[in-house]
C-alpha cells in the first residue's frame, strides 16, 4: 500500500511535469464535443435541386412550388432538357433531378394517370435514400391534394382509405444530436482511456526507465494499479466536463440518472484503461503502440452501432460485435439519456462491460512480465 | 544522387525492420474495406418490430401477414396492451411497434377511413424514419389492392443514379483512400523524422555531406511507395472483392492518387517542423489530420449538412478534394477535364507547404 502510494506520486508528478498531454486531451474533448455533433449529421436538409419541366403547366408549377417551399431543397439548377441537368449532377451542382415530362398535366387530368421522374445521386446509398423519400412523399401530398379537388369536381364516391398516424417516442422532435452526443461522448472517452495507458508505459520501455522499476521490488499489482488510478481519474474528469457540454450546449439532461451513467463510465473505463495496458506489454516502440491501439479502435467505432445499426449487419459482423466492448457503453449511454433506463433495463450490458474490464486487466497483468 | 540514394535505402531498413509496424500499414486499409464493405451497410433491414393488434379481424391479419413476409422486419412479439411498448423499448427488443386499432376492418369498409399507428422508437431519428418508411410502404401497397382503379395517379419514376443498389462501398471507397495515404504519408512522415530529433540521430544526418532537405525527401521516398502500394491493394479489393468498378480511366486515378500523395507528404513535413517529440507529432497529426479528414471530407457525414463555418473549414481539408477526385473519376467515369479546379487545389497546397517546410527546417541545432 505504501508502495503504490510512492508510485501514485510518481505518476502525478510526471503527468503534471509535462502537462502537454493533458492540454491535448481537454483540447480534443472539447473540439470534438463541439464539432463534431455539428458534423456528424445524417438529418437532410439543404438537398440541391434540379428542375427539368417540359411541361409548363399550372401544375407542373405548384409541384415546383411544393417541393422547393418544403425546406428541404435548395433550387440550384434549372435545365432545359434531361443530359443539362444531369451535367449538373456530374459537376455536384445538384444532388436530385426532378423531371416533368411535357403533357404532365393533360395526361393526369384527362388520362387519369402521369409519370414524373426522379433522378438521385445515389453515391452515397443514405444520401440519395432520402432525398428519393422525401421527394416522394411531397409528390404523393401533391398527388392527394390534385385528386380531392378533381373528384369534388367530378362526384366520384370517396374511397377508403387508410390513415398512417406515426407516432414519434423519446425524441418526437427528431433531434439528432441528442442520439449522437452520448455516442462521441463515449468514443472519446475509448480513445483517451486506450492511448494514454498505452504510450505511457511503453514511453518508459523506450527511454529505459522500465528497467529500473524492474528491478525494484515493486509488485506487478502495484505497478499497473499506479498506471491506472491517474488515468482513471483523468477520464472520469473528461466524462464530466462531456456530460456539462452536453447540458449546456446542447441541451441534454439525462432522462435516466447521472448515478447510472457514472458507474457505468467508472467501470468501463477499468476495462478500456486495461485494454490500453495490454497493448503496452505487446509493444516495444510508442510508434507500435499507437497504430495498435489506432487499429483497435477504429474497428471498434466501426462496428459500435454508432453510425449505422448493428442488427442491419450480417451475421459474422454481429457476431464480433458482442466482442466489442464500446458497443455496450454506447448502447447504455443512449438508453439512459434517452429513454431513462434503468439498472434492471441494462443489466445484459453491465455484466458484459465487467466481464472486459477483468478480462483485459488480469490479460494484462499476466502478460505483463518483469523480466525482458 | 548516389548519397541520396544510400540514405532511401536506410530509409526503407528503417520501415522493414519494424515488422509490426509495416503489417498495421498494410491491415489498416485491408480491414477498413473489409468491415465497411462486408459489415457497414446503408440498407437498413431486418429490424426488430412488435404488433399490437387490437382490431384481430381479416384486415389486421392481412397486413401482419405482409409485415411477417417483409425481408425489412422481423416480427419478435405480440403485444397486448399499451404499456408494453414502453417496456420493449426501454429494453430496446423491438424499434416499431405497429398498431392495429379496434374495429379497423369495420371503420375501413364502411367508414371509408381507418387510422393505423406506428409507433417508433425515434431516439436513432434516421432509423425511425426509415423503418417508418418501410412500413408505410407495406400499409399503402395493401390499400392500393383494396381499392382498384384509384383515379389521377401521378407515378414516380425512381432512377438511382450511379449506384443503383445502394451499396455503401461507393461512397466509402473513396474516403478510406483519402484516409489510408493521410495516414500512412502524413503521419508516418511526421513522426518518423520527429523520431530523429528525439533520438538525436538528427545530428548525425545534418553534418552528411547531402543537402538537408533532401534528408527530409528522402524520408519521404519509402512512404510514397508504401502508399503506392495500399493503393493497389484498396483498388484490387473494391474491384474484385466489394465489385465497385472502375468505371474512369485507372491511369488517371492513380496519377490523382499519386498528386494526394505528395500532398499529404508535404503536410507530414510541416508537421515534422513543428513538433519535437514522437507523442506531440501524433497528437497533432490525429487532431489535425485524421479527425478533419474523417468528418470533413464527406466521407461519413455529407457537407452541405454541416453549419456554414464547417463548410468553410472543409476547403482547407486536402482530402476533401481528392475524395471528390476519385468519386469522379472512379465513380462517375468522368475524365480530367471535370475535376480541373481539383487539380488546381491540389498542386496549391503542394506549393505551399513545401515552401512552409523549406522555410521552417532549420539546419542548426538549437
Amino acid at each position: 500500500m505504501r508502495i503504490l502510494g510512492f508510485l501514485l506520486r510518481k505518476e502525478f508528478l510526471q503527468i503534471l511535469r509535462n502537462p502537454s498531454v493533458i492540454y491535448i486531451v481537454f483540447q480534443s474533448l472539447i473540439i470534438q464535443m463541439l464539432i463534431l455533433p455539428f458534423a456528424a449529421n445524417f438529418e437532410m436538409k439543404n438537398i440541391n435541386l434540379s428542375i427539368v419541366d417540359n411541361d409548363h403547366s399550372t401544375y407542373s408549377q405548384q409541384l415546383i412550388n411544393k417541393i422547393t417551399s418544403s425546406g428541404y431543397f435548395i433550387l440550384t439548377d434549372y435545365s432545359p432538357h434531361y443530359p443539362q441537368a444531369l451535367k449538373a449532377i456530374e459537376d455536384n451542382k445538384a444532388d436530385l433531378i426532378v423531371e416533368i415530362p411535357e403533357g404532365f398535366e393533360r395526361d393526369l387530368v384527362k388520362n387519369q394517370k402521369t409519370d414524373i421522374f426522379l433522378s438521385v445521386n445515389a453515391i452515397s446509398g443514405t444520401k440519395g435514400g432520402l432525398a428519393a423519400s422525401y421527394t416522394s412523399s411531397i409528390i404523393t401530398d401533391f398527388n392527394a391534394d390534385i385528386r380531392e379537388t378533381l373528384i369534388q369536381s367530378s362526384r366520384f364516391n370517396s374511397l377508403p382509405e387508410l390513415e398512417i398516424v406515426p407516432e414519434n417516442w423519446f425524441n418526437p422532435y427528431m433531434n439528432y444530436r441528442l442520439y449522437m452526443v452520448p455516442g462521441i461522448l463515449v468514443m472519446l472517452l475509448t480513445t483517451i482511456g486506450g492511448n494514454l495507458t498505452s504510450s505511457n508505459i511503453v514511453k518508459e520501455k523506450e527511454i529505459g526507465t522500465m528497467e529500473q522499476i524492474n528491478v525494484s521490488p515493486i509488485k506487478k499489482m502495484d505497478f499497473i494499479l499506479s498506471k491506472l488510478i491517474p488515468f482513471w481519474i483523468i477520464g472520469m474528469i473528461v466524462l464530466t466536463l462531456g456530460l456539462i457540454i452536453a447540458y449546456i450546449v446542447y441541451d441534454i439532461v439525462p432522462l435516466g440518472s447521472y448515478f447510472t451513467i457514472y458507474v457505468f463510465g467508472a467501470i468501463y473505463l477499468v476495462a478500456m484503461l486495461g485494454f490500453g495496458l495490454l497493448i503496452s506489454t505487446y509493444s516495444d516502440t510508442q510508434q507500435q503502440s499507437q497504430f495498435i491501439s489506432f487499429f483497435f479502435t477504429l474497428i471498434f467505432n466501426m462496428l459500435c452501432g454508432l453510425y449505422t445499426p448493428i442488427s442491419s449487419m450480417p451475421q459474422w459482423a454481429q457476431d464480433m460485435a458482442i466482442f466489442n466492448p464500446l458497443r455496450y457503453f454506447v448502447e447504455v449511454m443512449r438508453d439512459v439519456v434517452l429513454k431513462g433506463s434503468q439498472f434492471s433495463d441494462l443489466l445484459y450490458q453491465l455484466i458484459a462491460i465487467i466481464s472486459f474490464a477483468v478480462i483485459f486487466n488480469v490479460w494484462a497483468v499476466i502478460n505483463y512480465k518483469k523480466r525482458s | 544522387m548516389k548519397q541520396f540514394r544510400a540514405f532511401i535505402k536506410k530509409e526503407f531498413f528503417h520501415i522493414f525492420r519494424d515488422w509490426r509496424t509495416l503489417l498495421l500499414l498494410i491491415g489498416i486499409p485491408v480491414a477498413q474495406i473489409t468491415i465497411l464493405g462486408f459489415a457497414v451497410t446503408d440498407e437498413i433491414k431486418n429490424s426488430e418490430i412488435a404488433i399490437f393488434d387490437e382490431a384481430n379481424d381479416a384486415t389486421s391479419q392481412n397486413l401482419e401477414g405482409r409485415f411477417r413476409a417483409s425481408k425489412y422486419f422481423h416480427v419478435v412479439d405480440m403485444f397486448h396492451s399499451t404499456s408494453q411498448i414502453d417496456e420493449a423499448f426501454r429494453k430496446g427488443t423491438v424499434k416499431l411497434v405497429v398498431v392495429f386499432p379496434k374495429n379497423l376492418r369495420e371503420d375501413l369498409m364502411h367508414g371509408n377511413k381507418a387510422q393505423i399507428q406506428l409507433v417508433a422508437d425515434a431516439s436513432d431519428p434516421n432509423m425511425a424514419t426509415i423503418i417508418a418508411g418501410y412500413a408505410s410502404a407495406i400499409i399503402m401497397d395493401y390499400q392500393l389492392e383494396i381499392t382498384d382503379n384509384i383515379p389521377y395517379v401521378i407515378e414516380t419514376k425512381l432512377r438511382m443514379l450511379y449506384n443503383p443498389e445502394l451499396k455503401g462501398a461507393y461512397n466509402f471507397v473513396p474516403g478510406v483512400m483519402g484516409m489510408v495515404l493521410m495516414l500512412i504519408c502524413a503521419m508516418m512522415t511526421a513522426v518518423s523524422i520527429v523520431r530523429e530529433k528525439e533520438l538525436g540521430t538528427m545530428e548525425v544526418l545534418l553534418v552528411s555531406p547531402l543537402k538537408p532537405f533532401m534528408i527530409i525527401v528522402a524520408k519521404a521516398v519509402p512512404f510514397m511507395v508504401l502508399s503506392l502500394v495500399n493503393v493497389a491493394i484498396i483498388l484490387l479489393l473494391s474491384v474484385y472483392a466489394l465489385n465497385v468498378p472502375i468505371m474512369g480511366s485507372t491511369t488517371l486515378l492513380v496519377f490523382e492518387s499519386f498528386l494526394f500523395i505528395i500532398a499529404s507528404l508535404a503536410l507530414g513535413m510541416v508537421i515534422s517542423t513543428l513538433a519535437n517529440t514522437q507523442q506531440t507529432a501524433m497528437m497533432m497529426s490525429i487532431v489535425i489530420l485524421m479527425v478533419p479528414t474523417m468528418m470533413l471530407s464527406g466521407y461519413i457525414y455529407p457537407i452541405e449538412n454541416m453549419p456554414v463555418i464547417l463548410q468553410w473549414v472543409s476547403h482547407i481539408v486536402p482530402a476533401k478534394w481528392y475524395v471528390n477526385i476519385v468519386k469522379a473519376v472512379m465513380i462517375k467515369g468522368l475524365g480530367i477535364e471535370s475535376v480541373i479546379k481539383e487539380n488546381i487545389i491540389l498542386l496549391g497546397f503542394i506549393v505551399l507547404l513545401t515552401a512552409i517546410t523549406v522555410y521552417r527546417f532549420k539546419i542548426r541545432l538549437e
